[in-house]
């Protein structure tokens, strides 16, 4: 699914620069569910950027599903993101302006289905995650679980082959965490293949595997008992 | 660009930032009907000068004679200068196509009577070509011809008032009208935009005032239109030239101002068209930098829009939002607010200028308006302007990189 080779990324800091990734090797299988983690400064946002297709690395190979990213233009970045990749942010980063339904079907108008088409499927979705009842809500009128839940489903929509995660539960209780996890979960059991950032343990435990981040490299690379969530809600 | 969806977010945006929009649209709509109003007021004094000269036609020339105010070649200061038959056709024949219709006039006032019906009129004894000089539309019946001329028969053509004075409610054409004691054939009751007065004259043929009122060949005025094909300028050298030639012609001084008098109606046309395009380029620069204070005034609400939705176009991109979808929404908005604001401003100017049109007619602003073209024009540059304000922030929006969704703030 997904393969990380030497990869090297340093950002310009006034003169000097910083080097944030120092060679990282990594490769996930389709279905896995991995938990980066790591202190702040240790390079996993840059890495789940970089797999993002959001950054660019400086050196190194990076392959998604057997297709190299490389010197993307900002166009092609765009069609790959849409085609390949579903967002789950930690702030959510619903549009809010627009009612759930219109914000989950946002991919979609992006890979230009009709109005019709996207409606449907954006619904489906929103069912998905037991939130169809409050289609036509705007985001300030939703728990932020329930704005979570939509962004999964917006993350959803395009049917992406790969589920990236940047503090999913960052924002959220102790409960809504374990919640959103447990549908994360779910999702895995399905086979989507997910890919998330965390700094929490208790969340990190609950996916398949847990890579730790130090300095720019790999300290270690573990596969877990998965938690499951359900068991603590 | 005609994509529904398109248009959908795009209101939903300027629905979101409806203050915002008002009000640098605002300054777009304050700044078109400045302009509508401008260009309808200039457009209603445009108007003004063009019914002044209907009575004549613009391209006039009148020769009148006077007595001579300086000696010149033995000649005494005080001398009488005296238009003849032989005059008319001097001019004729010396400058031939450079004249368009040339007519000699004499005047005369005349005590008329039909029946019970009795007036005092004046008299304009003409050449046929008169009728194309003051613009005389015939109602009835001809006017003056040649073969009046050339047989000095006993015919006038006389003004509607003229009619409506002795006819009462009948009609006067074939009948026969007294004048100082001599019997007149009506052949044609005519029109007059130039007023009352234009309309209360009686026409008759030159030649038959010549051998009534005196049997000889003066004329008292020479009146002729130039040639239209000629400009502003060529018609003023043209009537010099004329003046020079009339002045030698009767041994005047050149510097004489009074025993020739040639006036030109194209001197005061060319001031006109001057003063009018003055106007217009006056009121253009106004309008076009009311219209630039605008698209300043949009383009740093969308760059406030752009900065505000800097997380928001984030995400669209991480969604998968080509860089152009980005520019289009960010251009059309701004577009679309340019448009709008314009439109309002457009028909809150015409609304002015229509309220206003009682008040403006006091100070010669005749019809003041605003024509299709202008309107059509003014959509042009509304969509440019719109397409101005929004390249800017269009551009920065299109560099916001998504990984800004990444960030919490």
């Amino acid at each position: 699914m997904l393969k990380i080779n030497k990869l090297h990324k340093s950002y310009p800091i006034g003169d000097s620069s910083l080097h944030v990734l120092k060679g990282i090797d990594l490769s996930v299988e389709d279905g896995e569910m991995v938990a980066i983690m790591g202190s702040s400064g240790s390079g996993k946002s840059t890495l789940l950027n970089i797999i993002g297709m959001l950054d660019e690395a400086d050196e190194g190979e990076y392959i998604l599903d057997g297709v190299p990213i490389k010197n993307l233009t900002e166009k092609k970045a765009a069609i790959y993101r849409n085609k390949f990749l579903g967002f789950i942010f930690q702030s959510f980063n619903l549009i809010n302006y627009k009612n759930a339904v219109e914000n989950v079907a946002l991919p979609l108008y992006y890979q230009g289905l009709k109005r019709k088409e996207r409606i449907e499927k954006a619904m489906f979705h929103l069912e998905k995650v037991g939130l169809s009842n409050w289609a036509t809500h705007l985001p300030n009128e939703l728990s932020g679980g329930q704005k979570q839940r939509v962004a999964i489903a917006r993350a959803l929509a395009a049917n992406p082959k790969l589920l990236l995660a940047d503090e999913p539960t960052g924002a959220l209780d102790t409960t809504t965490s374990y919640e959103i996890m447990d549908f994360i979960q779910s999702l895995n059991d399905e086979g989507k293949t997910i890919l998330m950032v965390t700094h929490e343990e208790d969340i990190a435990n609950m996916c398949k595997r847990i890579v730790r981040l130090k300095d720019g490299v790999i300290m270690e690379d573990v596969f877990v008992n998965q938690v499951r969530a359900s068991a603590n809600v | 660009m005609f994509d529904r969806d398109l248009w959908r977010e795009i209101f939903q945006s300027i629905n979101m930032n409806r203050t915002r929009s008002l009000l640098s649209g605002f300054t777009v709509a304050f700044a078109i009907s400045l302009f509508a109003i401008l260009f309808g007021v200039v457009n209603g004094l445009v108007n003004t000068f063009d019914t002044a000269f209907v009575d004549d036609a613009a391209n006039s020339i009148f020769i009148n004679s006077g007595r001579t105010s300086k000696a010149n070649k033995g000649l005494q200061a005080g001398r009488q200068i005296q238009f003849t038959n032989d005059d008319y056709q001097y001019i004729k024949d010396e400058f031939g196509d450079k004249v368009q219709y040339i007519t000699s006039r004499i005047y005369r006032n005349v005590n008329a009577s039909f029946g019970n019906e009795k007036n005092n009129y004046n008299v304009r004894a003409v050449h046929p070509d008169h009728q194309f000089l003051e613009n005389t539309k015939v109602e009835f019946g001809r006017y003056i011809n040649q073969l009046d001329i050339d047989n000095n028969t006993k015919v006038i053509v006389i003004g509607r008032l003229v009619e409506e004075d002795l006819f009462l409610k009948t009609t006067a054409l074939g009948k026969y009208v007294n004048l100082n004691g001599i019997q007149y054939k009506v052949v044609g009751v005519f029109s007059d935009d130039g007023g009352d007065n234009e309309e209360r004259l009686i026409y008759m043929p030159l030649s038959t005032a010549q051998q009534i009122y005196g049997n000889n060949d003066y004329v008292d005025q020479i009146n002729l239109t130039y040639n239209p094909d000629m400009s502003f300028d060529q018609a003023i050298g043209f009537s010099t030239t004329l003046t020079k030639k009339l002045k030698d012609r009767f041994s005047v001084s050149q510097n004489d101002q009074r025993a020739i008098r040639v006036r030109n109606l194209a001197n005061e046309s060319k001031a006109i068209t001057q003063m009018t395009s003055g106007l217009g380029v006056m009121v253009l620069v106004i309008g076009f930098g009311t219209l630039i204070a605008g698209i300043v005034g949009i383009s740093n609400m969308m760059i406030f829009i752009v900065k505000e939705r800097t997380k928001e176009i984030g995400v669209r991109k991480a969604l998968g939002a080509s860089p152009k979808s980005i520019v289009s929404i960010i251009l059309l908005e701004s577009i679309l607010v340019t448009v709008i604001a314009g439109f309002v401003g457009l028909f809150i100017g015409m609304g002015v200028i229509e309220l206003a049109k009682p008040v403006l007619e006091e100070y010669f602003i005749k019809d003041p308006s605003v024509s299709l073209s202008v309107v059509i024009a003014a959509t042009i540059t509304l969509i440019v302007a719109g397409g101005i304000a929004g390249y800017l922030p269009a551009k920065k929006a299109s560099k916001i990189k998504p990984i800004v969704a990444l960030r919490n703030d």
